[in-house]
């Protein structure tokens, strides 16, 4: 582990000193983007995870098959932001001052928000010289509702949406009847409880809500006091926005408790979560996402994970958007022929994309929000073809609801640069 | 209510205890070098993730026997090849190195371990629940976690009070000089509490692994509360320490049971205020929501009103 880590560090370094070497030699230059996420701390692991499947991507799609806009490589540029606005704005600085021109950043709504006032900001500012904001995760709904912006695109279904889909699937168990909300306490977890309770009141007015609580974000060091409350709520089932390590410690204090009891949530899998719950969570716990699970829907989508999987046995295709995203980034790149990144959202509006696991994904215009399948999955050890954290364990598709099921309306008024 | 009040306070209990391992280091450390251990929570780490290493090999139970050797040992050659030389240039250098030494471990995991969490399993032989009251399950570990805390403290009590080892310590605290004078080898001394001290935040990560999860970030998570406990102890008090680690773990765990909220202190005011006021998200603040924070709540008034700490005897 540690010399193949080495060695990769080596060959990562050998790569930026060669690549920048050529780079001011050789006409080709290589098309930039940065990578701003939490790549140590807290949240490290989900975004050098996220890391490893963007620097795939660009690799197995797109550098090994001789680059894009005639020969030009995808050079992906990590700017650690440990999850934090304000280290996020130090590099965001760091990537003006370095010419990158597009930003994929999509761990924690509040770095995504941060991030989208400051590109706006410095886009008014600084005409000619805008930066693109690829938005491959966070999900709070605000971002192409009140503070969508021209220059924000969104690869995932926003919070609202994905709760639609599941609180459709809670609505059809007629034996749930109480419901303990758990969350984070910031504009994410805010949103999951204030829309469950919403959208439940409406489709399952007999359920009750008997627990509605947020607790700090990553501070948390035990959660059965939490579970402690829950237990005696009665609940039948719980629902969560948690991610990362308060994902993991809640889901286990539950289980823990020998509660019995669905708990529905956005984050529950992969990056260590699925081989801590093991046998403990299966059945029990479920995941709204936008990848298909198992089982794969395509063979070229199987052999497109195992190749990573194969690369990286560490880790999974957990954020399989990050390929999306690529690919209709580039996909734009080629259209507009520029790597502008005015040229590039033109040509990103209303793009229609045909994915790897033969999904149809579309790019909504007037919000820049991806409108694309969306799935239930549960925890489980049977059928799984592609498991997870090497456990066995990985996500079963129980239920799916088509693309444009999923749409909802949107407050967007975007401000159009002028050009 | 019972029943929520039954398991506040055990949980109260396993927080506070554990904390207590930790903080009985730092403060023992803190007594004898007069120099806070920003690296203390990092042994923590260091503890699970050994211990989860050994559990793949040889189980559990080697790891609790190992991990906190391996963790006491590498803190003994911190101090002896790193602290003891950074001394000599005083309380800041020495300050500035452990804060280092933090950020550097906690690298380094990431480097050998991987950023993700850890799969490591309390030990099957306690994987059963220990009693049911209320429909609540209280697993074996939990009670294990609390035998092994109360074990360490008296233990450490009897060792520091009663022995002629502690007497040594106790001395070699206030009065190094004489001491070495007396012909006792008191750099040693300083070496072996510091690896002790260690191997204590070691077997604290050990035992807390499984429940409170392995993850680069279990340092942190528990660092900074570890601070404010020694310092509402009374920096370098063992038996504040004690008071301080059960009075903020039965704090938490309570306040997160307990659904009262900024709405209700309103009521009992007779004030009101609508949704559309402008510091809404103020008057609906509700104690769970900021259970988790009470202790800097809890560390300012100390500082305020009671600077030496609970059991304090230091005066600047």
């Amino acid at each position: 582990m540690k010399r193949l880590h080495c060695r990769n560090t080596l060959r990562f370094l050998l790569t930026g000193l060669v690549l920048s070497l050529f780079s001011t030699a050789s006409a080709q230059e290589p098309v930039r983007i940065a990578f701003i996420d939490p790549l140590s701390g807290t949240f490290a692991a989900i975004g050098t995870s996220g890391l490893k499947q963007l620097q795939y991507a660009a690799d197995e799609l797109f550098n090994s098959k001789g680059g894009i806009l005639g020969g030009r490589m995808i050079e992906i540029v990590p700017l650690d932001n440990k999850q934090s606005p304000t280290d996020t704005q130090i590099q965001f600085r760091r990537a003006v001052s370095e010419g990158l021109r597009i930003i994929f950043q999509g761990n924690s709504s509040a770095v995504a928000n941060t991030l989208n006032s400051t590109i706006s900001r410095h886009n008014r500012r600084n005409p000619g010289q805008e930066f693109l904001q690829i938005n491959y995760s966070a999900v709070d709904p605000i971002l192409t509702n009140e503070q969508c912006s021209f220059w924000h695109f969104r690869f995932d279904a926003h919070a609202v949406m994905k709760l639609n889909v599941l609180t459709d699937y809670i609505a059809m168990s007629s034996d749930i009847k109480k419901i303990y909300i758990i969350g984070q306490d910031y504009s994410f977890g805010q949103v999951v409880s204030d829309t469950s309770i919403a959208l439940l009141r409406e489709k399952r007015p007999d359920i009750e809500i008997v627990g509605n609580e947020f607790h700090p974000i990553g501070q948390v060091k035990d959660f059965t006091p939490y579970v402690t409350k829950i237990v005696s709520s009665d609940a039948d089932a719980v629902i969560t926005g948690n991610f990362g390590a308060d994902m993991v410690s809640l889901a286990r204090s539950i289980i823990d408790s020998g509660l019995d009891i669905p708990i529905y949530t956005f984050y529950a899998a992969y990056d260590g979560i699925t081989a801590t719950l093991g046998a403990d969570g299966v059945d029990k716990i479920y995941l709204v996402h936008n990848d298909a699970g198992n089982p794969i829907p395509t063979e070229e989508r199987l052999a497109y994970t195992r190749n990573f999987k194969r690369l990286n046995p560490n880790n999974d295709m957990t954020q399989f958007r990050i390929t999306n995203a690529l690919q209709m980034l580039v996909q734009a790149m080629e259209a507009s022929q520029s790597t502008d990144p005015y040229d590039i959202a033109l040509a990103l509006e209303d793009m229609r994309f045909t994915n790897m696991s033969g999904e149809e994904l579309w790019m909504r215009g007037e919000d820049h929000q991806i409108i694309q399948p969306l799935h239930i999955s549960v925890h489980t050890d049977q059928n799984i073809v592609v498991d997870a954290d090497n456990s066995g364990f990985g996500l079963y598709r129980d239920f799916s609801v088509a693309g444009d099921e999923t749409v909802v309306d949107h407050s967007c008024r975007m401000r159009r640069p002028r050009r | 209510m019972l029943e929520v009040f039954v398991f506040s306070t055990l949980n109260g209990l396993v927080t506070g205890l554990l904390l207590f391992m930790l903080a009985s280091g730092l403060t023992l450390i803190f007594s004898m070098m007069g120099v806070l251990n920003f690296a203390h929570a990092s042994f923590y780490m260091l503890g699970a993730y050994f211990a989860y290493s050994v559990s793949l090999k040889l189980g559990f139970w080697a790891g609790l026997f190992f991990a906190p050797l391996l963790v006491g040992t590498l803190g003994a050659l911190v101090e002896r090849y790193a602290l003891r030389r950074v001394h000599a240039h005083g309380h800041v250098a020495e300050l500035v190195f452990t804060f280092g030494l933090a950020f550097l471990i906690e690298e380094a995991v990431q480097f050998f371990w991987g950023a993700d969490t850890k799969n490591y399993r309390s030990p099957d032989l306690l994987d059963f629940p220990l009693f049911v009251l209320f429909g609540q399950e209280f697993s074996a570990y939990r009670g294990f976690m609390i035998a092994i805390s109360v074990g360490i403290f008296l233990v450490l009590f009897y060792v520091l009070t009663r022995s002629r080892i502690g007497i040594i310590i106790q001395a070699a605290i206030t009065h190094p000089h004489t001491v070495a004078n007396l012909g006792h080898n008191v750099p040693l001394i300083f070496m072996v509490v510091f690896g002790v001290g260690t191997a204590l935040a070691g077997v604290a990560g050990v035992i807390a692994g499984p429940v409170l999860t392995t993850f680069p970030g279990m340092a942190v998570v528990l660092g900074s509360i570890v601070f404010v406990i020694v310092v509402i102890g009374g920096l370098g008090s063992l038996g504040g320490a004690f008071v301080a680690s059960l009075m903020i773990g039965l704090l938490q765990s309570y306040a997160i049971a307990s659904n009262l909220g900024m709405s209700d202190l309103l009521n009992l005011l007779g004030l009101d205020f609508s949704r559309d006021h402008p510091l809404n998200d103020l008057w609906t603040l509700t104690l769970p929501q900021i259970a988790p924070v009470l202790p800097f709540l809890l560390l300012v008034l100390v500082l305020i009103f009671r600077p030496t700490g609970l059991a304090g005897k230091r005066e600047e």
